[in-house]
């Protein structure tokens, strides 16, 4: 059972083949089983988990279920939870407990779903390994010796384990997407402003973006469909009215355009990955798409425009952790300086307060403009390059990451080289645009994923190509020699 | 762009975060790395280009100014470290 999609499960549950208590449990079995190897869980609440499915059950038994009622979900430990720990995978927010819950985890609660438990994560969603968690590393399900990805390392990890059939996961820079591509698992990274980003711990303000990760592109829209939307406590989130995701998923591809970058395709690319990349765009085509060979210019100005606006914004949103309110103190604090600034010497991993520190310099007095303004203005010409490629291709496609997952290890100690993962990812959130990451082949028996890029608010095309490719495709359905259990 | 240890002390204190004095020799080291890399932004040219702040070009939406809020006071601070009359407590700043 823990193999089938949420689409499938929400018929079984429907049709009272099981129930959502039954369902909830075998999960909530499976993750004692089985994650002690993986560690994508930071906290699972099996009591809380029940009592929803409980409900759950009531609705689905009166005739007033929804699409996801009843189906238990994971949620990556950046979403406030009232009442259930949310880390952040940090030691700073390690005793927090949420007055609240995020507009994200409303939705999932109004439409009936089961908080199975939250998601290993990379420290504040800073990184692309999932290494530089409080709580441990993720292992990729694939090879427990290579990382799952990050920072929603534990999202991925668990769809792709099947110790969940769905998760959320955020997306700053990659952070949805790149994990996707290493576990084998489909993730959709919205048009910023799409999803609500109250109650989301937040990493960089312009950037961030909730998404879903699941086994197929139809469930993704399942999750999407509940997700999306205006929130009103969030000020950049868009009036944009939601369309039904799953209404297009099964339009056929003729005549798509498919815009192939030649900035992807060029060194940096690893030959085998790129051989998986060139065989899924010869599917879409088989499906009556073209590709159009297309320019991003700007491309390799990326990594440092990326890594100076995020950690800026970081610099400033995580400068409200200071042992005052909540989370983490520091014992004896003997003045108020000493109270900020050993909390958050002992609340904040490296990589956190590498970034803090990066940010603070490039807003700081003499080179905001240098480096802040600058990387503000470098960023509008990425986004034009890609509204330059929309006036000719619909989609724009190419390898999701440089290579499969890296062993656990091989990079945490060398900061840059683990920026360049990012290198195809990074500029869909500088310029706000949606993107997906699809299940496209194995490279030494480890997933690949194809990258689709789409223009503002054009999700439900992505998802119609996904959800092809994926009917004439088998590997979003490939489990490896993965444990089954019962 | 080399970092002096001296300005990392300074970004350090400006950021609230100590760092210890056997410490702070590798994050400057790591900072300079970073800064290097980013230096590269300076080949673009960017004459007459507007800052992106926003990706959408949104601008801050405005509503009338009423009470439209809850007092959530207890439930927001039955987690923090130390309260007392409704007020957070710190050490004592003024002497």
């Amino acid at each position: 059972m823990h193999t089938k999609t949420v689409a499938q499960l929400a018929l079984g549950l429907q049709q009272r083949d099981f129930s959502s208590i039954e369902l909830t449990r075998l999960y909530l079995d499976r993750i004692n089983a089985l994650d002690d190897v993986y560690n994508a869980y930071i906290t699972v609440d099996p009591e809380q988990a029940l009592a929803a499915a409980a409900a759950a059950d009531a609705r689905l038994a009166s005739g007033t279920a929804d699409a996801l009622t009843g189906i238990p979900i994971a949620h990556k430990d950046i979403f406030c939870t009232a009442g259930l720990k949310t880390s952040c995978a940090s030691r700073m927010l390690d005793n927090f407990v949420p007055p609240y819950d995020a507009t994200v985890i409303k939705h999932f609660n109004q439409a009936g779903a089961v908080i199975l438990g939250k998601t290993n994560m990379d420290e504040f969603a800073m990184g692309s390994s999932n290494e530089s968690s409080y709580y441990g590393a993720v292992k990729n399900p694939w090879d427990i010796t290579a990382v799952p990805g990050g920072s929603s390392g534990g999202s991925a990890a668990a769809v792709a384990a099947m110790l969940a059939p769905a998760a959320t996961g955020t997306d700053t820079g990659g952070s949805i997407r790149q994990p996707a591509a290493f576990c084998g698992v489909t993730g959709l990274k919205p048009t910023y402003g799409r999803v609500s980003r109250l109650g989301m711990i937040a990493f960089a303000s312009s950037l961030d973006q909730a998404g879903p990760l699941a086994r197929d592109a139809q469930d993704c829209a399942i999750l999407l469909n509940a997700m999306a939307g205006h929130d009103k406590l969030d000020s950049t989130s868009s009036e944009q009215p939601v369309p039904d995701y799953t209404a297009e998923l099964n339009n056929p591809l003729q005549g798509l355009r498919i815009g192939l970058p030649r900035e992807f395709f060029g060194d940096g690319l690893a030959p085998s990955t790129a051989a998986a990349i060139d065989a899924s765009l010869k599917e879409l085509e088989a499906q009556g798409a073209t590709l159009v060979e297309v320019s991003l210019p700007h491309s390799k100005l990326t990594i440092p425009t990326y890594y100076v606006i995020a950690p800026a914004e970081a610099s400033t949103n995580l400068s409200r952790f200071d042992g005052v309110r909540y989370g983490h103190r520091c014992d004896d604090p003997k003045d108020l300086h000493d109270l900020y600034t050993r909390t958050r010497e002992e609340g904040f991993g490296d990589e956190v307060k590498r970034r803090i520190l990066v940010g603070t310099y490039a807003l700081s007095a003499g080179y905001y403009d240098a480096y802040y303004k600058k990387a503000q203005q470098v960023r509008r010409l990425i986004q034009q390059d890609y509204l330059e490629c929309f006036k000719q291709v619909d989609i724009i496609a190419g390898p999701t990451t440089p290579g499969p997952a890296f062993a656990l290890g091989a990079k945490s100690n060398d900061p840059l080289a683990m920026y360049l993962e990012d290198v195809y990812t990074l500029a869909v959130n500088l310029a706000g645009l949606p993107g997906m990451s699809v299940p496209a082949g194995f490279v030494d028996n480890k997933p690949v994923g194809l990258q689709l890029i789409g223009q503002h608010f054009d999700e439900a095309r992505l998802l119609n190509v996904a959800h092809r490719f994926q009917q004439a495709t088998h590997w979003h359905t490939q489990q490896g020699a993965m444990p089954q259990g019962k | 762009m080399a970092i002096k240890q001296s300005e990392v002390e300074k970004i350090a204190e400006l950021a609230r975060i100590r760092i210890s004095d056997d410490q702070v020799g590798e994050v400057t080291q790591r900072i300079t790395e970073i800064l290097s890399m980013v230096d590269q932004l300076q080949e673009a040219d960017t004459t007459g280009i507007e800052p992106m702040a926003n990706p959408l070009g949104a601008t801050q939406r405005l509503r009338a100014d009423e009470v439209t809020e809850v007092d959530n006071r207890e439930a927001f601070q039955s987690i923090a470290p130390v309260v007392e009359d409704g007020l957070y407590l710190v050490p004592k700043v003024i002497e």
